[in-house]
């Protein structure tokens, strides 16, 4: 019979405890202090809110759909304000994404590309809004501007991403049977990436009708606008009215978005 | 049916319905950007001098103010602060939403859609009227920024996580309820240790953007550094919002590089 000593063979106990992890969790819980203090957060000003909230919520219902035609103008500017920049988004983000991909091109191209797009991705689309509102003055066409840039940092950061990630073999395929580059972008490529692409721009088209509810607030034009008109203006039952009317907007647009990239899959 | 008949077959590859689909998303796509593009309100005449515009912001915002470092520096610090502040609150009410809307640890159809639903509000409302709505219930402030991002980021944080969680490998958790685990037990011993990595990267993604976004809160009166822009914005200061815009591009590349070496040495 083997005997078998818990001491000598160094036991050890089922889901032992991480003492490290611990550790951790605790500096967290001390940041968490630390970075509510310096931010003034305290318990009376916190309860003096929900006073504040009480009032602004019962100020909020019903929510008043009294000036329907303005907030359907403001709803339909969003739209056309988020097809637009997503299609010449998309439509400038194909050479870009192409030319910042490492694999298919010199890395004299790749890298300047990679620092625009960076560039593009760093700044919140609201202040590439408030620097066109100022070159090309307030309305629909600076929101525009300002969400293109927005989608060309994102969509050629992911396009660039996926032509990286395809398989060289069909590339090598199309380019064995004589074609040019042309042809091997075509015929290699393309079908190897579509599928993801338009999953990137229906994305792309979510995430603009969502920005396009707030370039208005800086002067970009579409229901940002009336929103912050309404707000300032303490009328708490139109705010959540345009609000409703915005989520069950960009619900509907998730359910197509959804359907369109089932038919692409 | 002769061999030769069979032969003969016309290959194709898609199925006809697939094509219809196809075909109807191209229609409405066109149709979507034909009726923009027709209906769109564009004042042309703004457009005319739009280079001269463009050189002269440039020409205002060069040299940037040097002697405005010291508020934006400090702006900084408060848009880290509420950007990592919100991120964690937003982790902390995502989790128990998260896991009420992961069909496999809440077999409840109702509460499934109820969580979906909650995420679906939090993500269609940008961060800036979050502020908007928290301004208006806890005055100006870092507070009202920090619950903004908060509360924008329950969706995106609280999808991922609950995706996460029906992901996970079922085996171990039929291991632990054989064995008489309790509920608490399967999830922290079960899906806890599956889902880790997924959680951090998570977290780590969601306070990258966070960054991005509470440095803009500040315009209308959230705090951080978007305050000082705001400022500079109101005065037409240009060379100051050359240097809070400088600023922002550095802490979100530095963040980004920060993100990826961490999510390399972690994952």
């Amino acid at each position: 019979m083997i005997v078998t000593d818990p001491a000598a063979t160094g036991q050890r106990t089922a889901f032992a405890p991480n003492w490290l992890g611990r550790l951790g969790w605790v500096a967290l819980v001390i940041y968490v202090i630390y970075a509510g203090s310096q931010l003034g957060f305290s318990a009376e000003r916190f309860s003096t809110g929900l006073e504040h909230g009480h009032r602004f919520l019962v100020r909020m219902f019903p929510p008043n759909f009294e000036r329907w035609e303005l907030i359907y103008d403001g709803i339909l500017e969003s739209l056309q304000i988020a097809v637009i920049a997503t299609f010449f988004g998309v439509l400038i983000s194909l050479p870009v994404g192409l030319m910042a991909a490492r694999n298919l091109m010199p890395a004299w191209i790749s890298w300047p590309m990679r620092g625009v797009i960076a560039l593009c991705r760093s700044f919140h689309p609201i202040i590439v809004a408030i620097l066109f509102v100022k070159a090309i003055g307030f309305g629909a066409l600076a929101g525009v501007m300002a969400l293109i840039v927005a989608s060309i940092g994102f969509i050629s950061k992911l396009f660039a991403e996926a032509i990286e990630e395809i398989s060289l073999k069909q590339v090598e395929a199309v380019r064995a049977s004589g074609a040019g580059f042309l042809s091997v972008l075509i015929m290699g490529v393309q079908p190897q990436v579509l599928p993801r692409f338009i999953g990137f721009a229906t994305y792309q088209l979510d995430s603009n009708l969502r920005n396009s509810t707030m370039v208005g607030i800086v002067g970009g034009g579409g229901i940002g606008a009336a929103l912050f008109t309404a707000y300032q203006r303490f009328d708490f039952d139109v705010v959540l009215a345009i609000l409703i009317v915005i989520v069950s907007l960009i619900m509907v647009a998730e359910i197509v978005s959804g359907w369109a990239r089932r038919v692409f899959q | 049916m002769t061999v030769a008949a069979q032969l003969d077959r016309d290959w194709q590859r898609f199925t006809p319905l697939k094509r219809l689909s196809r075909f109807a998303f191209y229609l409405f796509a066109v149709l979507a950007l034909v009726i923009s593009l027709r209906t769109i309100d564009v004042i042309p005449e703004f457009l005319y001098d739009a280079p001269d515009q463009m050189t002269d912001l440039f020409k205002r915002m060069w040299p940037p103010d040097l002697s405005y470092i010291q508020p934006t520096l400090q702006g900084l610090i408060e848009t880290l602060h509420i950007a990592t502040l919100g991120t964690i609150i937003a982790i902390v009410l995502a989790v128990p939403i998260g896991l009420l809307a992961a069909r496999n640890v809440t077999p409840n159809f109702a509460l499934n859609l109820f969580a979906k639903f909650v995420f679906v509000t939090s993500r269609s409302i940008n961060s800036l009227v979050w502020a908007l709505l928290f301004v208006a219930v806890f005055g100006p402030g870092p507070l009202a920024g920090t619950l903004a991002i908060a509360f924008r980021s329950i969706g995106f944080t609280g999808k991922l996580f609950a995706e996460a969680m029906e992901e996970a490998n079922a085996g171990s958790i039929e291991a632990l309820t054989a064995a008489g685990a309790s509920r608490m037990s399967t999830l922290l011993l079960g899906y806890w240790p599956q889902i880790r990595p997924a959680f951090w990267s998570i977290a780590l993604f969601r306070w990258d953007i966070n960054i991005r976004e509470s440095a803009v809160l500040g315009i209308v009166g959230a705090g951080g550094v978007g305050v000082a822009l705001d400022t500079a914005l109101n005065l037409l200061y240009w060379d100051q919002v050359a240097v809070v815009l400088i600023a922002i591009f550095v802490v979100v590349v530095l963040a980004e590089i920060v993100v990826t070496s961490v999510r390399t040495r972690i994952l």
